[in-house]
């Protein structure tokens, strides 16, 4: 536990001195690793917190950054960081919690493929009507500030207040992991049946995790609208919804640095893919060696990179001892959900 | 029986479900009185699942009435009769098999005191649902291995968690299905104790298939035969009862 | 709108429902029978609208055929590859859970996708139609009506009676159904139930390939096709009920209509129209409108 708490607060020193160790290029695509983190962390709510798989996460993503444009005054001055963030999070937790309050009703296959339904409905309407701005996507003409003292137009900034964003949310989640609700939350993710047997009704939790997780998202698209300054319907898509929970399978799913290691990992495995310095001319197709990449990845790692360390261990133990008996599941014990 | 109280807590009216053409519970009258171990028994199909189903909430009747303590319950949903003091075990174990034994009785005993809106304060620090896990794990005889995964206990174990689960909400009523099911001699000896246990402050309906066990510890025996009660009465009666020797007990 | 107009967007509306038919009916079996969610089933429509356009040529050389040859030699090649990829691939996914069967499947569409752009390339093309099947047909006075497009639900209608032929009257769509809802009994029945599967899968298969390539000359042929049909057939499969072939019928037309009538009165909603109707079907019927 010590240890995961050196790691933790290690991780967060080397992110907070990176814009003065990495050039601008590093900086800014560390800024759009931690805004994916943040958005792998609100999945990560449902998936491995609650046990939902959501196949339309983006949807919630893209309408916290179609807002953050939408509600910038066109008069060109800055908005306030403390009305353009709440209308983002907000609004992307209403939609949530309106597709929430219906797919909820679903099980298993049919909940995937309606979440996933709902994000395309969110596409359509950003992609085909004026409120959109069609394909080509809008700009964002003044980025929000807070009062003096915070200028989100400067990268440093954005840079800043991403990373205190990603923090504050990773540390509150990691509390609310030990409370009643979350410890409610993973109840029903390994046994709903009984849940509901002992008097949990389970419909209320799962619709305010799904919810919380919305918002989070939308926090998240916030983040990504100011920092690019543009945004465009292909934030709404479900390769997104897809990429995100790909990040936190590779990742580690139970574990909040899971969705966090996931989206680091990912995000620099498909910079690597595209790079033309390392595949030539096949590089175009970058494609390919990403689905190959998935595709084995949650073949061979099916507990992500987080349970690397102990899937190494469990193998060493094997070979010592020659035993083939290894418990399957550990007990994930409330205080190391981190 | 024995000059306890005899309240009932649980009672099924004319309890009927149909499956579309399939009558499976078919107007099935029960009783549960506190102080009382009533069995139902019946070969496989004759409707005793879908009667606990029926009396816990998972499925509503398609005729008929449930009342527990007294209220009508029948469009109840499950989690709201358990707050309302049911309890319920199920034939195979639906235990949280990852948790600890700790965390499985203490999950348990929040179900009867949530408090979700305190989303910040670590259950750890809430006294009150450890002090009841614990409890619960003391009496189902589990205080020595509760710090273990659940999905490590041996099988009566589990069956003894499973019941510790039950009664950390503190119910007045318990449905226990089955719960001896694969349970070796040993085992199903400490699980009867428990039982009895039980019993003095519990209204508890037992299905099962140990016959031996039924008619050691059963106060009353229902007799189920294709959904309906073809004999219901204390071990006595029921073992004269030629009905049920010959659709049943056969030359056992 | 006048009656002609409407009587072709009833027949567009058909045509596009039975097409939309023929892609689910495949994902809803190999879902409701093997337990797989496959997101590649769009990938299979698309590989099949390209083997429409890439494979006219070869064919007209080494055989002398046109359309129909195409088709035959595509379907041939459709049902080797579900063949294939069902023992290379998806006969790993059968003992995985969901989500990782939805990403196995999501990678999958990537590699189909990229292979198809290393191989044909992203252009836009266009398939003709036989050319005894392109003309048009009279409809009153003044409108006419594709005959290929008439040809197109023929073929549909042909292919679901078949389905239901082989379902109910032969001994390989009883044991599907067997299958289906026991898979240990149909194995202690000595029945092979590895192959079983991978003729289901490779029929699958084969149906989406063939909606694709008989689709080709009234759609186009083009990168996205894959998605935007899956994500249709998913909410056909969703609406109809997983695994039942008669929901994913019904569900198919009743998209069909709506998509097409919306189109034209509402032409601004029309993406989002689809969405909606699940929406209201889903609030009356949590699983469907009918279970396996």
């Amino acid at each position: 536990m010590k240890t995961q708490i050196a790691v933790l607060v290690g991780a967060f020193l080397l992110l907070a001195a990176w814009p003065w160790i990495g050039s601008s290029y590093g900086m800014d695509l560390v800024n759009k690793i931690m805004i994916y983190a943040l958005l792998a962390l609100s999945l990560e709510v449902l998936v491995g917190g609650t046990g939902l798989i959501c196949f339309g996460q983006a949807a919630f993503f893209g309408i916290g950054a179609y807002a953050a444009v939408k509600f910038t005054p066109s008069t060109g001055e800055a908005p306030s960081l403390l009305v353009a963030l709440p209308i983002s999070i907000g609004l992307a937790g209403l939609y949530a919690l309106a597709v929430g309050a219906l797919s909820l009703r679903t099980q298993g296959v049919y909940f995937i493929m309606v979440t996933l339904a709902f994000a395309q409905m969110a596409y359509y309407v950003v992609h085909d009507t004026p409120l959109g701005g069609g394909t080509d996507g809008i700009y964002l003409y003044a980025k929000p500030a807070l009062g003096s003292w915070l200028d989100l137009d400067k990268p440093l900034a954005i840079y800043g207040f991403t990373l205190a964003s990603l923090t504050a949310v990773f540390v509150l989640l990691a509390i609310m992991r030990r409370g009643q609700f979350g410890r409610a939350l993973d109840g029903i993710r390994v046994n709903e049946l009984r849940m509901r047997a002992t008097g949990f009704s389970t419909y209320p939790y799962k619709l305010a995790a799904f919810t919380l997780s919305g918002a989070i998202a939308g926090w998240a698209g916030f983040l990504f609208a100011v920092k690019d300054g543009f945004v465009n319907p292909e934030l709404l898509s479900w390769h997104l919804s897809g990429t995100v929970l790909i990040m936190i399978i590779l990742g580690g799913m139970g574990h909040l640095r899971g969705a966090v290691m996931g989206a680091f990992a990912f995000t620099l495995l498909e910079e690597l893919f595209r790079s033309e310095a390392v595949f030539g001319s096949l590089s175009k197709h970058w494609h390919l060696g990403l689905g190959l990449f998935i595709i084995l990845s949650v073949a061979l790692l099916p507990k992500g990179l987080a349970g690397l360390p102990r899937q190494i261990r469990e193998r060493l133990a094997g070979k010592l001892l020659g035993t083939h008996h290894i418990p399957a599941d550990d007990a994930v014990r409330p205080q190391e959900n981190t | 029986m024995n000059g306890a109280s005899n309240t009932v807590l649980l009672r099924g009216h004319r309890l009927t479900r149909r499956w579309g053409g399939l009558v499976a519970v078919n107007e099935v009258d029960l009783e549960l009185h506190r102080g009382e171990v009533h069995a139902v028994i019946g070969t496989n199909g004759a409707g005793k699942s879908t009667l606990i189903n029926l009396l816990s909430g998972q499925f509503s009747p398609s005729s008929g009435r449930v009342e527990l303590l007294d209220q009508d319950v029948s469009l109840w949903p499950q989690p709201r009769r358990a707050r309302a003091g049911l309890g319920r075990s199920y034939q195979r174990n639906t235990i949280f098999g990852e948790f600890s034994g700790m965390e499985n009785c203490r999950l348990s005993a929040q179900a009867a005191q949530q408090r979700p809106w305190r989303w910040w304060q670590s259950v750890t620090s809430q006294p009150d649902l450890m002090a009841i896990a614990r409890n619960v794990a003391q009496r189902a005889g589990l205080a020595d291995c509760i710090d273990r995964p659940a999905g490590l206990l041996s099988h009566g174990q589990k069956r003894q968690l499973e019941i510790a689960m039950c009664l950390a909400t503190r119910p007045k009523v318990l449905l226990l299905d089955e719960p001896l099911a694969g349970m070796g001699a040993e085992e199903t000896e400490r699980m009867l104790v428990l039982l009895g246990d039980l019993k003095s402050d519990h209204a508890i309906l037992l299905v099962e298939h140990d016959m031996d066990a039924v008619f050691r510890i059963a106060d009353r025996i229902t007799v189920m035969v294709n959904g309906s009660v073809i004999a219901s009465g204390n071990p006595t009666e029921i073992r004269d009862n030629e009905l049920v020797q010959s659709a049943y007990l056969g030359g056992h | 709108m006048d009656l002609a107009t409407f009587l072709i967007q009833c027949l567009n509306s058909l045509q596009y429902g039975l097409l939309l038919f023929l892609v689910a009916s495949g994902l809803t079996l190999i879902f409701g029978i093997m337990g797989i969610i496959n997101l590649a089933h769009g990938s299979f429509y698309m590989i099949g609208a390209y083997m429409a356009y890439a494979l006219a040529a070869p064919v007209a050389a080494t055989f002398g055929g046109g359309f129909f040859s195409t088709l035959l030699v595509g379907l041939l090649l459709s049902v080797v590859l579900g063949y294939a990829l069902e023992w290379a691939f998806f006969s790993y996914l059968y003992d995985r859970d969901h989500l990782q069967q939805v990403l196995m499947t999501y990678g999958l569409i990537l590699v189909f996708e990229e292979l198809r752009s290393i191989i044909v390339g992203d252009d836009v093309y266009s398939v003709a139609p036989p050319p005894f099947l392109s003309g048009s047909l009279a409809l009153g006075e003044m409108m006419t009506y594709p005959v290929y497009r008439l040809f197109v639900s023929g073929v549909c209608v042909v292919l679901a009676g078949g389905m239901w032929w082989v379902f109910t009257r032969t001994r390989l769509g009883m044991m599907i159904r067997a299958g289906s809802q026991n898979r240990e009994m149909v194995q202690s029945l000595g029945i092979d139930i590895q192959l079983l599967f991978r003729i289901v899968f490779a029929a699958g298969v084969a149906l989406a390939a063939l909606a694709g390539m008989v689709a080709a000359p009234v759609s186009s042929v083009y990168p996205g096709m894959g998605s935007t049909v899956l994500i249709i057939c998913f909410v056909v499969v969703v609406i109809g009920g997983i695994g039942s072939v008669r929901g994913a019928l019904l569900a198919a037309l009743l998209i069909g209509f709506g998509d097409t009538f919306g189109k034209v009165l509402l032409p601004q909603a029309s993406g989002v129209l689809v969405y909606v109707l699940m929406a209201g079907i889903l609030l009356w019927r949590p699983m469907g409108l009918f279970k396996s």
